[in-house]
């Protein structure tokens, strides 16, 4: 690549005073004075979030208003911080979950541990666990900042099944006459 | 109520006209660092401080806008500093460190008496200048007394027995001396023009005023000093920059590279003392500026107060114009503008320029400041010469 050479022009008395380029600076300034704040004013105004978003981890029900989660465990053994401790429980006869045969007694996600990784919603094979929209969690005591199954559930809400697992294959089997 | 007033000892005269002055300056230096803060924040387009507000306030209608203003944060500040605790550092001359701030705030408040802040008509129709204490040494007494102030900061530094303290304090006595130069060579042509041979010589501001207060057919009477002097403005007012070690000056503190400079050991109310001595000084140069090459307590060049509040007492037929409190108060209020605005000048320019390197600072001081006041001093001595004969 060829030198290029740069021509530096000397300064003009006038530029040497340092007031043109003074004047200049406080044109700038004043623009920004008398221009609009560019600060979101937090609590007030909400950022908007935008899609793949991982917020805080929560658990999800499918359409039917069922619980998804079967207690497999993997989301507890893959997070990283082992921030997730679940105890498998069996699904009550009659509750109208009889695709699967286990459901979570308990399951506690503490936030304390937890890095946001979203290795859990990633390995979840029922799309059970999903990191949302909230982005701010706080409160006073360690003990609060444990997401309990109810807690999670109420974070979660329903969301709308991505690939109806269940209902997909279910449509399968009736289509092809009982068979698998 | 006036009368009672006249009948009081001198000293108790005194004393409540001190008190008073010093009552309006205190809250405003203090009000500044809120200003500074807001300006700042405008400036970098954030809103700035706008959330304090003490909650058995909250019921009263538009008590969003002082919010918003940041004027119950200010006041918060204020009763934090009053009741934090007062450290006091184990290493330090403790006698001239807790010294120090005081030796600010003392000259910063004195220069105040000899600066007029306005002025009323008298019955005679002659226009009286309200000052503390109209002296004839004016200018020289605020040169003196503000000088004593870098004592302040040299006494910081050195007593905080620190070595960024001590760097800013070292600074501080060079940048200021240096400076001091300039600014006392750029008012002399002002006062070789007002003091005319033959006159009784008179140091005294208002005096620079009143010289300045002619209309429109007394020719140069009626021009503010600004217009007929602007190299000389030019320099009081980069001297007063420096002289109040604000930005792009403000040696003595450059948080970059001196932590604090010369109040990096001091906290709580000690420290705020310093920063309301800083605005108060800012106040005080800011009103000299004002008197010396911004007309005073004039509205416009060539239109005087006396002329002004004469023409509004045609104008409207309300005679009251001419009343001794209504001038004197129309007087005050033009110049608290103006000083106001200048304040508002020096936060502008603050967060607009980066800071200099010292050997710039010391540089644009000796080598072109310098010169070019003792150069404009020799023209307009010559120039003075051949117009007042």
């Amino acid at each position: 690549m060829a030198v290029i050479e740069v021509k530096r022009r000397a300064l003009s008395l006038v530029e040497r005073t340092y007031l043109p380029n003074l004047l200049a600076g406080l044109k700038t300034t004043l623009k920004h004075l008398v221009g609009p704040s560019e600060t979101m004013e937090y609590p007030e105004q909400r950022p908007a979030i935008s899609p793949g978003y991982r917020g805080v981890p929560t658990l999800v029900k499918d359409p039917h208003g069922r619980e998804k989660c079967v207690s497999c465990q993997l989301c507890e053994f893959v997070c990283p911080p082992k921030a997730i401790r679940i105890t498998p429980g069996s699904v009550a006869a009659g509750a109208g979950v009889d695709n699967v045969e286990k459901a979570p007694q308990a399951f506690d996600i503490d936030m304390l541990r937890c890095i946001y990784c979203g290795l859990c919603e990633e390995v979840c094979p029922e799309e059970a666990i999903f990191l949302q929209n909230q982005y701010s969690m706080s409160g006073y005591t360690r003990a609060e900042m444990v997401n309990h199954k109810d807690r999670l559930y109420e974070l979660g809400g329903t969301l709308p099944d991505r690939h109806f697992k269940w209902e997909v294959k279910k449509a399968a089997e009736e289509a092809a006459g009982g068979h698998h | 109520m006036s009368d009672f007033f006249f009948g009081l000892p001198t000293f108790v005269q005194a004393l409540a006209k001190g008190l008073a002055v010093v009552l309006v300056v205190f809250p405003v230096a203090a009000a500044c660092s809120m200003a500074e803060r807001k300006v700042c924040a405008w400036i970098q387009s954030r809103p700035g401080p706008n959330r304090a507000l003490p909650p058995f306030l909250a019921w009263v209608p538009g008590i969003g806008i002082p919010q918003r203003l940041g004027l119950f944060q200010l006041a918060a500040d204020g009763a934090k500093f009053l009741f934090k605790e007062e450290p006091l550092p184990d290493h330090v001359h403790k006698f001239y460190y807790t010294l120090a701030p005081v030796v600010a705030m003392v000259p910063a408040f004195t220069t105040v008496t000899v600066v007029p802040f306005g002025a009323y008509i008298a019955s005679g129709g002659a226009v009286v200048p309200l000052i503390l204490a109209n002296v004839d040494v004016g200018i020289l007494a605020v040169f003196a007394v503000a000088s004593l102030g870098i004592y302040s900061l040299i006494l910081a530094g050195w007593a905080s027995n620190s070595k960024y303290p001590f760097l800013g304090g070292v600074r501080a006595s060079a940048q200021l001396i240096s400076y001091e130069l300039s600014m006392t060579l750029s008012v002399l042509p002002v006062f070789l023009w007002v003091n005319a041979p033959g006159s009784a010589g008179t140091l005294s501001l208002a005096r620079v005023v009143e010289f300045q207060s002619g209309s429109l057919h007394s020719g140069w009477g009626g021009a503010w000093f600004l217009l007929t002097m602007p190299v000389s403005a030019f320099i009081f007012a980069v001297a007063l920059f420096a002289e109040t070690n604000r930005q792009p000056f403000d040696m003595p503190e450059s948080e970059s590279d001196l932590v604090g400079g010369f109040h990096t050991e001091y906290g709580a109310f000690k420290w705020s003392l310093f920063f309301v001595a800083e605005y108060a000084n800012m106040i005080v140069g800011s009103a000299v500026f004002v008197l010396l090459f911004l007309g005073g307590w004039n509205i416009l060049p060539w239109v005087p107060l006396a002329s002004m509040l004469r023409g509004l007492n045609h104008a409207t037929g309300w005679a009251l114009w001419l009343h001794p409190l209504v001038a004197g108060l129309v007087s005050m209020a033009i110049f608290a503008g103006k000083v106001l605005s200048l304040i508002f000048v020096f936060m502008w320019v603050r967060w607009t320029v980066p800071r200099f390197r010292y050997d710039q600072v010391m540089r644009l001081g000796w080598q072109k400041l310098l010169p070019l006041s003792i150069a404009n001093l020799i023209a307009y001595t010559v120039g003075i010469y051949f117009l007042q004969g």
